[in-house]
């Protein structure tokens, strides 16, 4: 009645198998990535002000910064990007291209295209960007203004151009 | 209303030891329906939203074109900046005079609407009556305000008197999140409520669920 099927049996088959990947040499222990505190990474060719330094008065640049430390006064930094450390501690207004806090701002944030606010930011004062992220556990307390983005729409020189020809056929 | 002060530990504002961990939950509110109705247009209004910070309530006011402005006021209220010492040793008292000074501070009629969510529940007795009259100074003539309100008192299961952080998800679905674990201070009946805020033009109720009244008021 409970006769085993023929055809279901494991038989090893005849033809050639895919080589069975090799046993670890030891399965006493595997080594398993440990995460570390994600730090917004900094490349060589952005500035960095590490946590012990003060500064009082005016910060502008052309370049992208990383800021750790204290600054009092005002932060300008045009087309580039800022990132305030989690040790970083603002009392200033700040502008930038993008602006990402993780430690204390107290004065208005400018950040043309983007502002993020990590989970450890805080920030009491005013922000005006195109985009805002805002992380669970951030405090905030002030206004948001939203930008909203400037679209630049090539200039059209004459009516009997190739590019206003171009357009007017895709209107239509 | 003091015998419900006394009921959950008299004055004290401060969270309570934390709480075992509550489920997110959404619900309807007619009352925030009716609240995004009167501010979708037209566009570039101010709105104070003085719940904690959420990136949903300020993604939301800012998608519909207006400014979003945020401050925690119960955070603020129970963060024991604001006591000073008593008259009695070894008791403090809320010194509303310097939470005034520092908090809610914004010129005359600032706002088209604020969003109280359910803050009067949980502030300090003393600051009660302050904060809603500062509230009331700085949004501006026939601006509206939301406002909730627990229905039951502290007594009640622990689920629906818990602290939550609002966060919108549409123009009338709300999902909230059990916050810091301030405890229920008090339960406001209607005529309370009424005389909270008799210097408004208008005031209507919605019975939201889970014992909330919902209240949307006309400046």
């Amino acid at each position: 009645m409970w006769k085993s099927r023929i055809d279901e049996k494991p038989t090893a088959s005849n033809s050639p198998q895919p080589p069975a990947p090799a046993a670890p040499a030891s399965t006493t222990y595997q080594p398993r990535t440990v995460e570390t505190p994600k730090m917004e990474s900094y490349r060589a060719d952005v500035a960095h002000i590490g946590k012990s330094v003060i500064i009082k008065g005016e910060l502008s640049g052309s370049e992208d910064l990383y800021l750790d430390g204290e600054v009092e006064g005002n932060i300008d930094l045009h087309d580039h990007n800022l990132v305030i450390g989690p040790n970083g501690k603002v009392r200033a207004n700040v502008s930038a291209r993008e602006v990402t806090v993780h430690g204390k701002v107290d004065g208005n944030v400018t950040g043309v295209e983007k502002v993020e606010l990590k989970k450890s930011a805080v920030l009491a004062g005013d922000i005006s960007t195109q985009r805002i992220v805002i992380e669970d556990g951030a405090f905030f307390k002030g206004a948001i203004d939203i930008r909203k983005a400037e679209v630049k729409t090539p200039p059209i020189t004459s009516y009997g151009s190739s590019s206003s020809s171009t357009l007017l056929g895709e209107d239509s | 209303m003091g015998f419900f002060r006394n009921l959950i530990g008299g004055d004290d504002a401060s969270p309570r030891p934390s709480a075992r961990k509550l489920p997110r939950v959404e619900r309807y509110s007619t009352g925030f329906e009716q609240f995004t109705h009167a501010i979708r247009e037209p566009e570039g209004l101010n709105i104070l939203d003085l719940g904690p910070t959420s990136p949903a309530n300020i993604e939301y006011i800012t998608g519909l074109g207006h400014r979003a402005v945020n401050e925690d006021v119960l955070s603020a209220a129970c963060s024991g900046r604001y006591l000073a010492p008593g008259e009695e040793e070894g008791t403090t008292i809320v010194d509303v005079a310097g939470f005034l000074a520092a908090e809610l501070q914004y010129p005359e009629e600032s706002f088209d609407a604020v969003i109280l969510w359910d803050v009067c529940d949980y502030l300090p007795e003393p600051l009660v009556k302050p904060v809603v009259e500062r509230v009331r100074r700085i949004t501006r003539h026939r601006g509206v305000l939301l406002a909730f309100f627990h229905a039951r008192e502290a007594a009640t299961p622990e689920a629906e008197t818990h602290y939550c952080r609002y966060h919108i998800r549409n123009h009338r679905l709300l999902e909230l999140e059990p916050g810091k674990p301030y405890p229920l201070q008090r339960t406001f009946q209607n005529r309370h409520v009424e005389n909270l805020f008799r210097d408004y033009a208008s005031i209507k109720f919605f019975l939201g669920k889970e014992n909330i009244r919902e209240v949307l008021l006309l400046r």
